[in-house]
């Protein structure tokens, strides 16, 4: 179905003409991902399986036969995602060495589709974080770090520094994700988002990074963090990108029960000139304190942009928006109590060697397993859901959820069609700087923007705006109806059609550009 | 599944009769209380000069549905597999795996609701409850707190029991579990009413606790008060929706009726319920309440008991009798099963058309019965003739008989002439001897009587 004349892909079209082969693109890739090991932004490369999926790709190819627009592009998978015969590490002790026996159901689609799965991305330990820092596997490095045009911006302090100590973050938790399709090492990638982790990361490292609306996707084989806020997130350099990712893992899957059971039908998107009746909503209180001027400048322009071009452009409120991640750490660290309480050591995974009883096996097993994010989160959340806090603290919060909600409700039934926002406060910290600050505050400060979205199950999208004054991508946020992906694909589309916004120089990369990525304004599978 | 959706499934009020019997009250619909109003129900002396003590109990039933898969994963279900044989990736707890309903269960769940004559509730929640128990299937969480018995039994029942005196608000209850059948339920209640009661005369108080029925001893001892202790942060499922039960008033004009449960649609497709079935036996062929109970816990035999009677002339109140006595009795002496029966209905059906039709007597009928078990494939008439067992008709040979034994006992003849009439049993004993049980009581009396009054 999506081989549909509309749609433009350009390395699909280069695979489809015979220009590239579906193995010598994997060989590339592959090849660029060990040049940009630095980057620390893959766990597991899987280069055999990636190989054997691309011959098989290959020969559908040379049979005139491909099953789709992904057959043959490699794609690939955030850490916390099941892939069968490949480690499935969450970033954690907890899972290292965990070989799932199954596939996660976007994985499984993707890979029916001929997508070729190049390996497992680096996050936050069990996605819990804004900055994908916090995972066993160290640090994930923003591929801008090392851009022509950061470097350029960038004053070193001293000679002596090293110049690499100056190297920015990804955002998180989906920080490898964001970082892989950002350094061309794949066309697309799956990160999941709970408060605003593909978004974030996206943002920062200049990618199209999509949430969409809860139950749209199946989280069947995610392994959970929030199960009421979770969903599987898309990594692409371009919307159009975003869309037909999109319309291959939509739809409900009978093995998620929270997947709507509509029928989904896949879209194209519509290369709209006419923005005249839309209807764009500015939510004040995004205007949140610690936002940058020059990104609040950016947003600004953007609006402009939108009236300009004749769109109706308003101010609206969304007045509960500052409960909204307090409310959310209630609400997210009970589920996660909840949810990491089947790691005990004894079915899979770490299993300490303390054996005097089977609690005091739990409980090694369970401190050498987690780190101290997961363990915070853990006892917050098993003291918000006793029995004399439950209706204080769940209870409330479920309550400020619904008013949340309902804002967004009041507002699009009042007319609007998207809301327009800042996805982050400010452009990507250097890591020494973000690591100076504790996981929890860095998560609630970064949380702030995107994290709504997520309490009412809105669909959003970071589209990558400018870069900023040191040579680092600013995104800006579009947040849809519920449903309404393709509405918000749309405007998002219109959006980045005038922004133009400039693809990263990075010699790596150039290296390894022997024409696939050669005649392409925006690099990308579209 | 008691727990799976409230209000249905389990309440019952059992009422203590004095003498020790019990006697079935379902309770009204609406109430979950675990106590009804005893409607005649009996109430205890207390020791002499005290107030007497009126016992409540409520049973928790456990019912497993007969299902082939699980409730939450798409395991299937056998019992006494091999351990973990059956467990699928969401039983192992495998990260990434959610629950998902199954909906034969759901289904079930309607009916025995239904049949049960509750109330069903047309939405439901899931919750999940946390604890680590080592052998529990998802460890550190349940979803509905799902237990599956060691036995094989598919019902267990809890018991709750309290007492107070008339007129007085109810008694703190207590919980016994470990009860694995309807005996030791028996037991487990009485010994419990007994143990609260003595507890209190003798100036104590009953603790609201769990107590576990040892049936070895016979007595109820206190089990560890986990509940207490644990709290076991309930929170709801965030992976299971609300289960909406629509009826045919309630469900949306375009909804796809493959994806939902209409209650409706279930019970018109209910059988006739057991109750519903022993009226319609009593009206229909005259026999007794308790028989009907009978035909129908027996799997087979109220269509074999039919089929009798279909075939017969005898009437249905005398073939019960049959059915129940002869027929029964013997299958369950030799542990076998109505279809398993070596006499068939047709068989059956003959040989009480001999017996109707006076052709042989109802002590030479059970003979032919006695025949029939061995299975040989006679026919009633063949043992009849091999045996020599047919009714003398001959009225002239009978009336001679009679004769010779009444000039053969002169004494009984004269206490009969004296009006002894029960003397006479013995002479019509002695025609029967005579003719080797081959003659037809009713006419020897009616012979001899006519000859003592000549």
């Amino acid at each position: 179905a999506a081989w549909k004349g509309g749609l433009r892909f350009q390395v699909s079209a280069a695979l489809k003409e015979g220009r590239v082969t579906p193995t010598e693109l994997c060989q590339r890739c592959l090849s660029l991902i060990k040049s940009t090991k630095f980057l620390n932004a893959y766990i597991t490369v899987a280069e055999e399986t990636a190989l054997k999926q691309a011959e098989e790709s290959e020969k559908r190819y040379r049979r005139g036969q491909p099953l789709g627009v992904l057959d043959g592009i490699p794609i690939a998978v955030k850490d916390n995602f099941n892939t069968a015969g490949i480690e499935t590490t969450c970033a954690s002790n907890m899972l290292k060495g965990y070989v799932s026996p199954y596939n996660a159901t976007v994985v499984q689609k993707l890979l029916d589709q001929g997508a070729v799965l190049l390996g497992k991305t680096n996050l936050d330990e069990f996605a819990m974080g804004s900055g994908s820092t916090d995972g066993v596997f160290g640090p994930v490095r923003n591929p801008w770090s090392y851009s022509r045009q950061y470097k350029e911006k960038s004053v070193p302090k001293s000679h002596s520094e090293d110049k690499d100590a100056n190297w920015v973050i990804t955002g998180g938790s989906s920080g490898g994700s964001a970082a892989a399709v950002s350094s061309f090492t794949c066309f697309a990638a799956l990160g999941s988002d709970t408060g605003g982790s593909t978004r974030n990361p996206a943002a920062h490292c200049g990618v199209v990074g999509l949430k969409p609306t809860y139950g749209l996707i199946s989280r069947h084989g995610l392994i959970p963090l929030v199960n009421s806020m979770d969903v599987p997130g898309i990594l692409t350099r371009c919307v159009d990108d975003a869309a037909v990712v999109l319309g291959s893992l939509a739809g409900h899957d009978p093995k998620d029960s929270t997947t709507i059971q509509d029928n989904f039908n896949p879209f194209e998107l519509p290369n709209l000139t006419d923005i005249s009746k839309f209807s764009i909503g500015i939510p004040k209180e995004y205007h949140a304190p610690g936002l940058s001027s020059e990104i609040l400048a950016l947003w600004s322009k953007a609006a402009d942009l939108f009236k300009n071009a004749g769109a109706k452009v308003n101010e609206v409120s969304l007045p509960h928006t500052r409960y909204s991640i307090v409310c959310y750490h209630v609400l997210c660290t009970a589920e996660v109590a909840s949810n990491m309480a089947r790691f005990d050591g004894l079915e899979y995974g770490h299993r300490s060697d303390m054996n005097k009883s089977t609690e005091s096996m739990y409980a090694a097993t369970r401190r050498e397993g987690f780190n101290d994010v997961v363990r915070g989160r853990i006892l917050s959340g098993n003291y918000f859901l006793l029995k004399q806090n439950y209706e204080n603290y769940f209870i409330k919060a479920q309550k400020v959820r619904r008013l949340i909600a309902n804002d967004f409700v009041k507002v699009f039934r009042s007319g609007v069609d998207i809301l327009l926002t800042p996805t982050t406060l400010s452009d990507a910290v250097p890591y020494m700087e973000f690591i100076k600050e504790d996981n929890r505050t860095r998560s609630t400060q970064d949380d702030i923007l995107t994290q709504a979205a997520n309490m009412a199950g809105l669909p959003a999208i970071n589209v990558p705006t400018a870069l900023s004054e040191r040579g680092l991508p600013v995104g800006l946020q579009f947040i849809g109806r519920s449903f309404q992906e393709k509405q918000l694909l749309t405007v998002a589309k219109w959006f980045e059609k005038q922004i133009k916004f400039p693809m990263i120089q990075l010699e790596e990369v150039k290296r390894h550009d022997h024409g696939v990525f050669q005649h392409q304004k925006s690099a990308s599978f579209s | 599944m008691a727990a799976a959706a409230r209000g249905f499934g389990g309440v019952w009020c059992w009422v203590w009769q004095r003498g020790g019997g019990w006697c079935p009250a379902p309770a009204p619909r609406r109430q979950r209380a675990v106590s009804c109003n005893a409607r005649g129900g009996a109430v205890l002396a207390g020791k002499s000069g005290l107030a007497p003590w009126v016992p409540v109990v409520g049973l928790e039933i456990h019912a497993q549905i007969s299902s082939n898969s699980k409730l939450f994963s798409g395991s299937q279900v056998q019992f006494a597999a091999p351990p973990n044989s059956l467990v699928s990736f969401f039983d192992a707890s495998l990260p990434g795996t959610l629950p998902v309903l199954n909906r034969r269960c759901v289904e079930a769940a309607v009916m025995t609701g239904l049949a049960l004559n509750c109330s069903i509730n047309k939405k439901s929640l899931f919750d999940r409850k946390h604890y680590f128990y080592a052998d529990l299937p998802f460890p550190g969480q349940t979803i509905l707190l799902m237990k599956f018995p060691f036995t094989e039994g598919k019902l267990r029942v809890d018991a709750n029991v309290s007492v107070h005196h008339p007129g007085e608000p109810y008694g703190v209850r207590t919980e016994v579990k470990n009860i694995n059948s309807i005996r030791f339920l028996a037991k487990a209640v009485d010994y419990e009413i007994q143990r609260q009661i003595e507890e209190l005369e003798n100036g104590g108080t009953i603790l609201n606790e769990t107590r576990a029925f040892d049936s070895k001893l016979g007595c109820t001892v206190p089990m560890r008060d986990k509940e207490g202790k644990q709290d076991y942060r309930f929170m709801p499922e965030p992976n299971l929706p609300p289960l909406i039960l629509y009826d045919a008033k309630s469900l949306p004009a375009n909804m796809n009726h493959q994806q939902v449960v209409n209650i409706d649609w279930i019970h018109e497709r209910l059988p006739d319920l057991p109750s519903v079935k022993r009226a319609k036996l009593v009206e229909q062929y005259g026999i007794l309440p308790e028989h009907s109970f009978t035909l129908l816990n027996e799997d087979g035999l109220t269509e074999f008991f039919e089929n009798v009677v279909k075939q017969t002339q005898m009437k249905p109140k005398k073939v019960i009798g049959w059915i129940l006595n002869d027929l029964l009795s013997y299958l369950k002496q030799h542990s076998l099963t109505v279809k398993e029966s070596p006499v068939s209905p047709f068989l059956l059906a003959d040989l009480l058309n001999l017996l109707e039709k006076k052709e042989i007597s109802s002590t030479a009928a059970k003979q032919v019965l006695a025949e029939l078990w061995k299975g040989e494939g006679k026919a009633p008439l063949e043992i009849v003739k091999e045996k020599e067992l047919e009714l003398i008709q001959d009225q002239k040979e009978l009336e001679q008989i009679c004769q010779a034994v009444i000039d053969g006992q002169e004494n009984e003849v004269m206490a009969i002439k004296a009006g002894n009439q029960k003397v006479l049993n013995k002479l019509i004993g002695l025609v029967q001897r005579e003719t080797q049980g081959r003659s037809n009581p009713v006419l020897v009396k009616q012979l001899l009587e006519k000859k003592l009054s000549e």
